[in-house]
């Protein structure tokens, strides 16, 4: 079947056979940041943004994204830079591999809550493994991070 | 190593890992990332019978789906059994494996594979294989297996190539016995004796990057293979005997690795596409779903350690004896190597004791076969040894950091069950004294009511490890002169994300004073990188560092001996000049191994809050002390330790591989199979108080194992303390709280 939809910005046609999940998809057209890690929706690696809004992409047809914009890492480089770098800074990038769909979670979370207390965070955030940090870098590298924006936005800078 | 000055630039600071920013933007750089879009999709039909002999098995109906490339069984490979363990040849694990075989030996092995176009095709042929199997009875249960007339390996080819006591008309993997001083006599002189059996379960690594090799024939006609590996080199030789095919006919290369903790210590997936390309030409890859990474991969030995401690009148531990049984499973992989670390790394941690006594037995079982996961056999000794200690500390009515404290071992003294080496460095009393005042000990020891239906209650354990293994691992590095002053730096040791590619740099930017960024690291090719066993046993910043630090320090010799013929250069000027006309190669190779293996040292302490009306716990801290030597990299050490801390956490209260009574597994995803999400995680706390090792690089031991040692104990001994009871079985679940084990 035919399908068309925007990633990350570009316009995108393509014939696929009904079934496959719009995780395949993204893969194919270039978005190799999006990572599979289980077929029962407990990583979280494969998380993208739907219309401005996180989901797994294992989870869902592609087919049911038609017409839809979906955003991975590869759209949000500049951002995902600027937090990648607070991630760095504690070490807390690791093995790498659960990180994109991390990042597209976190920078999902502060479009949507604002001054997030660290119970808030955890809990937005349940659904993104991690076997390698043990969590508690990611958590400081996303503290660090909105202190840094809260500066930026007084004008007081990092 | 002789003891640097102290005023380091870039080592013992908090660099960026040099990887960091690809890894942070997504970029492309996994193994199914840069696969060649035209690879066959590789997968394996999976035997449904924990133990079966094929009767027979048609392909034709199969063979006839679109798109299907090639589909092979028992009958198209090599007849030559090899190990999938990443050990250095001759390998203590037996030769007990074909890439197919007639026997199948738990649910999950392989029965045939197929490879084709696209994953639709493949999936349609793998439902149009016709197999009868001739199902036998299977032995799942470890403890009835040796000597049981069933047989798991009873071929004739079979073979060990190392004397580890093993016996496969036995189900014996390995056995052995081993001590030192009169255990007998000793232990009966000691007013106090403990004694308990403690069973630890086979937790998977579930490493989020599930197995995934992909291979290639290049212009050379050789057979090329990427893979998600710590053991590049190993799987070359692996390969060759699998597939009976010369080692020269193989390069093996490793891209970025999405976690590995050992799991990726065994070849896996590594043959399935390796002998699809050999017999097609084409490139293919297989990539494990997490289902197959749950079912039938390289999961912690499940073991059952007995031990007996024994202490005089003053609380000084005088006797340890150890019995541990091992589950192989149906394959022996680093099972006879697993089990004997249960003892020589706990029972050195008592420094004053004056015998001891381990006995071992691990047995093949027809359940998925194990490896080599984090702490490796460590992890369930000291479970064991550090519980006993806690119950001996109720039974001498003594703070168990007090008996701790007169009892750890010191720097100087002989380890008898530890090789024999002498303890060249250790703060093991700075890490205990530390985590005291972290965890306030003192004041909540051992347990308060809350008043809620809630107790909080601490506890605590010491760990060790080791650092490589001694007179057996090989690191390398090669490092030269570029244009410009910049340095090149080849190394053999896998970065699987823990960043040992930027340790190794900032150790050779240290030793050649530039800044870090002047050191471009190169990682595994196995054509192009110095020789190195690999990235497990703890060894890549202690043995791999030491041959950094020694290439870098050949490779300033001949620069000086360069600018004394060509004076007056700046080392830019070098960089340069040697391009044209010149004799001296400025490039080294070093390569080093270890007389000993020192080990780095630990204390746990964890608070928890238990329900005592529905027996759930919380994590509410962790306290963990370390003693690494010198951290080369504070910042990765610390989440090492916070990591490893966390997976820990994840084996004692929920992580647990079960079957059923026909062999399959009940825990095969993440919905069954649970490990700590950042929900589950209260407040982790590291700190390092290092010792200095005199043959360590910068005085540095390793990080990467030991920190998953005191998370189980601790945790035990803190949930004793809020209920009252002991418990000797993992995960320590709700349940068993509630009703008792
Ligand atoms: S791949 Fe695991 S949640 Fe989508
Ligand atoms: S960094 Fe490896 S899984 Fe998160």
């Amino acid at each position: 079947m035919l399908v068309k939809m925007w990633i990350n910005g570009e316009a995108i046609r393509d014939h696929i056979d009904p079934d496959m999940l719009l995780l395949d998809f993204v893969r194919r057209h270039g978005c190799a940041s999006v990572k599979r890690g289980c077929e029962t929706s407990n990583c979280g690696l494969c998380t993208v943004m739907l219309e401005g809004k996180p989901i797994l992409s294992c989870s869902m047809l592609a087919a049911r994204a038609e017409g839809m914009h979906v955003m991975t890492l590869e759209g949000i480089q500049e951002e995902a830079r600027e937090f990648g770098s607070f991630m760095a800074g504690q070490g807390a990038d690791q093995c790498g591999f659960c990180n994109p769909g991390f990042i597209m979670n976190v920078l999902a979370m502060i479009r949507e809550l604002t001054d997030p207390t660290e119970e808030e965070i955890k809990e937005y955030l349940e659904g993104n493994l991690c076997r390698c940090s043990g969590f508690v870098s990611q958590l400081r590298s996303i503290m660090e991070y909105l202190k840094y924006k809260k500066g930026e936005q007084d004008g007081s800078g990092k | 190593m002789d003891r640097v000055n102290e005023n380091l630039n870039t080592v013992n600071q908090p660099i960026y890992k040099k990887d960091a920013m690809a890894l942070v933007t997504g970029q492309p750089v996994y193994t199914d990332d840069i696969a060649p879009s035209e690879c066959l999709i590789v997968k394996v039909l999976r035997s449904p019978h924990a133990h079966a002999l094929i009767h027979t098995i048609s392909t034709e109906a199969a063979k006839k789906v679109p798109g299907i490339a090639c589909i092979l069984t028992y009958e198209d490979v090599p007849h030559k059994r090899f190990t999938m363990a990443g050990q250095t040849y001759p390998e203590p694990s037996p030769y007990d494996r074909y890439i197919l075989d007639r026997r199948l030996r738990f649910v999950g092995d392989a029965v045939a594979i197929v490879a084709g176009k696209n994953e639709k095709a493949v999936d349609k042929a793998l439902k149009k294989i016709k197999v009868t199997y001739e199902v036998l009875e299977p032995v799942l249960d470890f403890h009835k297996s040796k000597d049981n007339p069933i047989l798991v390996h009873p071929e004739e080819d079979w073979v060990a190539l190392c004397d580890v006591g093993a016996d496969n008309k036995r189900n014996l993997c390995c056995q052995g016995t081993e001590g030192s001083g009169d255990l007998d006599a000793v232990m009966a002189e000691c007013e106090y004796v403990v004694e308990g059996t403690y069973h630890t379960k086979a937790c998977q690594q579930a490493m989020m990057e599930t197995f995934r090799t992909y291979t290639e024939m290049d212009a050379y006609g050789r057979l090329k293979v990427t893979s998600s590996t710590q053991i590049p080199f190993h799987v070359r030789r692996i390969l060759s005997t699998a597939l009976d095919i010369p080692k020269s006919r193989i390069r093996v290369c490793k891209p970025r690795i999405g976690g590995g903790f050992g799991a990726k210590q065994s070849v896996v997936t590594e043959v399935f596409p390796a002998i699809v390309t050999l017999k097609t030409g084409k490139p293919a890859k297989m990539i494990y779903t997490r289902y197959e990474s749950q079912i039938c991969s390289s999961p912690r030995h499940e073991m059952e350690v007995t031990v007996r401690v024994g202490a005089d009148k003053n609380g000084i531990i005088q006797a340890i004896d150890m019995y541990t049984l091992s589950n192989a499973g149906a394959y022996g992989e680093h099972a006879p190597t697993t089990i004997t670390l249960t003892s020589c790394k706990s029972i050195p941690l008592y420094g004053k004791a004056r015998a001891y006594r381990f006995t071992y037995e691990a047995v093949y079982t027809n359940t998925m076969g194990a490896g080599a996961y984090r702490g490796y056999g460590a992890t369930q000794g000291i479970f064991a040894v550090e519980s006993a200690v806690n119950e001996l500390a109720v039974k001498m009515n003594m703070d168990p950091v007090r008996l701790r404290e007169i009892n750890m071992v010191q720097e100087g003294q002989v380890m008898p069950a530890y090789y024999g080496e002498i303890c060249g460095s250790c703060a093991l009393d700075r890490c205990m004294a530390k985590a005291r005042e972290m965890m306030d000990w003192d004041a909540k020891y051992p347990a308060r009511d809350m008043g809620n239906g809630k107790v909080r209650a601490v506890g605590v354990a010491m760990a060790m490890q080791g650092s490589s293994i001694s007179n057996v691992d090989v690191a390398s590095a090669t490092i030269k002169l570029n244009d410009n002053g910049f340095y090149s730096l080849s190394i053999g040791a896998s970065d699987m994300g823990t960043g040992c590619d930027t340790i190794l740099a900032q150790m050779a930017a240290e030793e050649l004073r530039c800044p870090v960024e002047e050191i471009a690291v190169h990682g595994v090719d196995t054509d192009i990188s110095p020789y190195d066993s690999g990235s497990y046993a703890s060894s890549t910043t202690y043995l791999t560092g030491r041959a950094v630090v020694k290439a870098c320090r050949e490779l300033k010799e001949k620069i000086d001996q360069y600018s004394r013929e060509h004076p007056g250069l700046t080392l830019k000027e070098i960089g340069n000049e040697c391009m044209c006309n010149n004799n001296i190669a400025l490039e080294v190779t070093a390569t080093n191994s270890s007389p000993v293996s020192p080990p780095p040292f630990m204390v746990g302490m964890a608070e928890v809050e238990v329900d005592t009306e529905t027996g759930s716990v919380e994590v509410l801290d962790f306290v963990g002390v370390v003693d690494c030597g010198t951290p080369i990299n504070p910042n990765l050490a610390r989440v090492q330790a916070e990591g490893g801390i966390v997976q820990g956490i994840g084996m004692a209260l929920y992580e647990n591989i079960q079957f059923n009574g026909k062999g399959q597994m009940l825990n095969n995803s993440f919905m069954q199979y649970k490990i700590p999400s950042r929900q589950d995680i209260g407040k982790i706390r590291v700190e390092f108080e290092s010792s200095y090792e005199p043959q360590g690089p910068f005085g540095a031991k390793s990080i990467g194992e030991i920190v998953i040692n005191t998370s189980s104990p601790a945790i035990a001994h803190a949930i004793y303390n809020a209920t009252g009871k002991r418990f000797h079985e993992l995960p320590i679940t709700p349940e068993k709280i509630v009703m008792g084990e």
